[in-house]
């Protein structure tokens, strides 16, 4: 005599130390070493890591490893588009919108009636470089809580763009370097700036021209860009011109042909003056294009999911009001995603 | 409220003096009254609330929101005012944002009962820049670094009319200083200046030259007096009001009741405020015991009683001397402080010589007691009117040679704006020996000028070659016995110190020379530094 089996989330997801697997489908969610089958969410090089047999990731995700890693990151590459569901082993993926970069998607997990949704990073407000954040009802929900603290309350992102154009108005005699994480944020910045009338030439920083390149062959219009580089010795041709450039660009001698710059970066870490002050930072922007704590806990609210698991961040915080809203919550304390200071 | 939050929060991260300048500049040109005049009396420390006490800010944070999650917000932001500004929740409905000026005119006018209904509805209207800001208004002290000087300068920009100017009306006038902006912007007169106790705007003098000045100076022309190492004061006594001021016009009466007593006169007198015990004067140490206390009690004026030496007369009586030539200010300051009741103030004497070789020996080999610890001597010339500013020529000061050490790069910080790319802040050290008899670097202070652009790039790619561990924008240099780069170190003066671990602090330490030449093992020890103590 036998009982019908439960099933248990667990039995569909479980934490292992390459990462979130799933034993029936026997794949991971954005391994942290490389294993023979991954769904990877985003480009981001703490999701997305070269050395996996086969990759299944949206078309752009895709393009942005090959960009970064070069042909031949995996040995076969499964695109799978928004929407599209594709079954292996019985278990069905498929990818949404999660509103972080270009391609980020969630992976929504669906087995024997159950529905995980691993949510990968994400946010809910517009971007214009990337499809926005959709929610999907779900039986588990895994979130990340990078800015899983009351305190992270981004504000909207035309203030900070403003607050950018009239710097750059009330210093023309200086070049405004804005470090922004070459993959996502640097683009939303430049698409921002574009949408609010900036329409000079917007210089930046040679890491990023080949993103730049990407996202422009997906539809983005970033408007004209040229590499911010001087002939020897010379300066003066950057005075209020905005540069757009990698958080670590800021400190390096790099910075130096500049006249006077002044040091912007666009990060959610910039909500706390502490964090620019130890950087250095004169004009902080707080642009995030992870999940704020408003969003966090509102898209919790909105899904109300029988059970949340949290990736990596502040864990124990979001736990904590989760135990307050009385949602079942745990941590799984999953190692290798960066709290990435340049987001 | 708005356009102030944005104006604090872009000034507490802005380093460059300048462009604090154009930031606060800016914002009074494109803020209206009565707004931009609170704004100015916020950072010029002339705002206080007494029904504002920030005490129950955190009781009511804590009863709009998760005590646990508040105190983990806490715990990461590290200052309470930042936290709860960030923490507090968004309330739908709120009312309007409040304007700087309704905050300010509420405050004055309500009850400490009711401030507390008040200024939670103000939390609720406002965003997280707003809440900040007002709760930094409410527990004063706006800590963004601007001094009232600053502010007013940023005034004197705004009109295009002299700083001295901006001070010598500041004391006549008040918040929200409608009559000031009307003024500056040309739609009306300066506001008259005439108020008993008014700040009169100091002379400075230039540093000397020797190598180009003496041979175009005739000793004739000029009095000599000692440079004596206190601060610079203005006390005013002019009916019935009482004042003293620093040299910016910083009004200090509260910290020196003792010496406010003793202004037992009609005039304003300009002079050196410092400790002095028996007509004897103390080192700038003990005066710095009684500096920037908002309260003082009766046992520290006791032990540092604090006194003024005197060397120049504005006004005396009803009349205004600072269009006479020095000689004659001196003879009525010689006549003035001899009338005084009272042995808190003396006069500064003058030094006879008659070749400017002369008074190099006397500046070179001063005699025992006061002069000792002067910081050098004041050449003053005869004829000169006392001229608000810095003129070039009436008076010089000769600062005495600074004391030098060698000591070695331990330490050192990234700098802001132009050299944010730059390691410019250098912590240096000394040798001592350890108990087991090692010799070990200890730090023994910090300087970030001194030295040329190009030897800052040198500097930079040795800090950047040499660099053992990080700690956030400063980096650790490699520096032990066999290996470091040794600084020439200039310094006025050295005083001990419990705040430092060596026990000694020095006073305007910079960057003499880099001795890129010297190994570091022959750097001074600790003790060549201690036989140098004031």
């Amino acid at each position: 005599m036998s009982y019908p089996a439960v099933i248990k989330p667990q039995d569909l997801l479980c934490p292992k130390p390459g990462g979130l697997y799933c034993p029936p489908g026997d794949f991971y969610i954005d391994p942290v070493r490389p294993v023979d089958r991954a769904v990877i969410t985003h480009g981001h090089s703490d999701h997305a890591r070269a050395g996996h047999d086969t990759v299944l990731a949206t078309p752009q995700t895709l393009a942005i490893m090959a960009e970064r890693y070069g042909e031949d990151f995996a040995r076969q590459r499964q695109a799978v588009a928004y929407g599209e569901t594709v079954t292996h082993n019985g278990v069905e993926v498929s990818l949404v919108p999660a509103g972080h970069v270009l391609g980020s998607a969630q992976a929504v997990v669906r087995w024997k009636g159950l529905t995980i949704v691993v949510s990968g990073d994400y946010k809910r407000r517009r971007d214009p470089t990337c499809a926005r954040f959709e929610p999907v009802p779900c039986d588990v929900f895994v979130t990340e809580a990078t800015f899983g603290l009351p305190v992270f309350r981004h504000p909207d992102d035309k203030g900070e763009i403003a607050a950018l154009l009239k710097s750059v108005e009330q210093f023309p005699e200086r070049a405004h370097i804005v470090g922004a994480y070459a993959l996502g944020k640097a683009q939303r910045v430049i698409a921002l700036l574009r949408e609010a009338g900036w329409d000079r030439t917007i210089h930046v920083h040679g890491a990023m021209e080949r993103l730049n390149r990407l996202y422009e062959a997906h539809g983005v219009d970033l408007g004209p860009l040229a590499p911010a580089t001087v002939e020897r010795g010379k300066t003066g041709d950057f005075a209020g011109s905005i540069i757009v450039a990698p958080p670590s660009a800021l400190a390096d001698r790099w910075s130096r042909r500049f006249p006077d710059p002044v040091d912007c970066f666009a990060s959610g870490w910039m909500r706390v003056r502490a964090r620019a002050r130890q950087r250095g930072v004169e004009l902080p922007l707080i642009i995030s294009d992870h999940a704020d704590w408003d969003e966090l806990t509102d898209t919790l609210s909105e899904l109300r999911p029988g059970e949340v698991w949290i990736t990596h961040g502040r864990e124990e915080a979001l736990e904590r009001w989760c135990e307050l809203e009385g949602i079942p919550a745990r941590a799984l304390r999953l190692v290798g995603y960066d709290e990435e200071d340049g987001e | 409220m708005r356009a102030f939050a944005h104006l604090l929060d872009r000034l507490s991260l802005t380093a460059s003096r300048n462009a604090k300048l154009t930031l606060i500049e800016d914002f009074l040109r494109g803020t209206a009254d009565p707004d931009r005049g609170y704004a100015l009396a916020a950072l010029t420390g002339a705002l206080s609330f007494d029904a504002a006490k920030p005490a129950f800010i955190r009781k009511a944070v804590e009863a709009r929101m998760d005590a646990q999650l508040f105190a983990w917000s806490y715990d990461y932001v590290g200052d309470l005012a930042e936290t709860v500004a960030l923490v507090w929740p968004a309330k739908p409905g709120a009312n309007r944002e409040p304007e700087l000026s309704e905050v300010v005119e509420a405050l004055k006018a309500t009850s400490r009962a009711q401030a507390q209904a008040l200024i939670e509805g103000w939390l609720d209207a406002l965003d997280a820049d707003g809440r900040w800001a007002l709760l930094k208004l409410m527990t004063g002290g706006l800590r963004v670094g601007v001094s009232s000087r600053l502010a007013k300068q940023a005034c004197a920009n705004l009109g295009g009319v002299p700083i001295g100017e901006i001070e010598e009306v500041w004391h006549a006038i008040e918040p929200p200083y409608g009559d000031l902006f009307a003024w500056l912007e040309g739609r009306s007169e300066r506001p008259s200046p005439d108020a008993p106790g008014r700040f009169r705007p100091v002379m400075l003098a230039q540093a000397i030259d020797e190598a180009v000045d003496f041979e175009k100076l005739k000793p004739a022309d000029y009095a000599a007096e000692w440079k004596w190492d206190g601060i610079r004061v203005q006390a005013v006594s002019e009916r019935g009001e009482r004042r003293l001021y620093t040299r910016t016009g910083d009004d200090i009466s509260a910290t020196f009741p003792d010496v406010l007593e003793a202004l037992d006169f009609e005039g304003a007198l300009d002079g050196e405020l410092l400790v002095m015990r028996g007509g004897a004067i103390a080192s700038f140490g003990d005066l710095q015991q009684r500096l920037n206390r908002k309260t003082v009690d009766a046992r520290l004026m006791a032990v540092h009683p604090a006194g003024i030496r005197a060397y120049d007369l504005l006004l005396d009586g009803q009349e205004d001397l600072r269009g006479l030539p020095f000689a004659q200010r001196r003879r009525r300051l010689e006549a003035f402080v001899d009338r005084l009741p009272t042995t808190r103030i003396d006069l500064s004497p003058l030094q006879s010589f008659e070749t400017w070789e002369g008074l190099a020996a006397l500046r070179a080999d001063p005699p025992e007691g006061d002069p000792a610890i002067a910081e050098g001597l004041m050449l003053k010339r005869w004829d000169s009117v006392y001229e608000p500013g810095r003129p070039k020529g009436p008076w010089f000061k000769w600062k005495r040679d600074p004391h030098l050490v060698d000591a070695v790069l331990m330490y050192a910080q990234r700098g802001h704006g132009k050299r944010s790319s730059f390691y410019s802040d250098y912590t240096f050290g000394v040798w001592r020996q350890d108990e087991t008899g090692d010799r070990k670097l200890t730090p023994v202070g910090k300087a970030y000028f001194g030295f040329t652009d190009e030897e800052l790039k040198l500097i930079d790619k040795f800090v950047r070659d040499n660099t053992v561990e990080r700690f956030g924008p400063v980096r650790s240099v490699r520096a032990d016995l066999d290996f470091g780069l040794v600084f020439e170190v200039a310094f006025e003066g050295l005083q001990r110190s419990t705040r430092h671990k060596s026990g000694v602090a020095m006073r305007f330490p910079r960057i003499n020379r880099i001795r890129w030449d010297k190994p570091a093992r022959e750097a001074d020890e600790l003790s060549t530094l201690e036989r140098m103590l004031d």
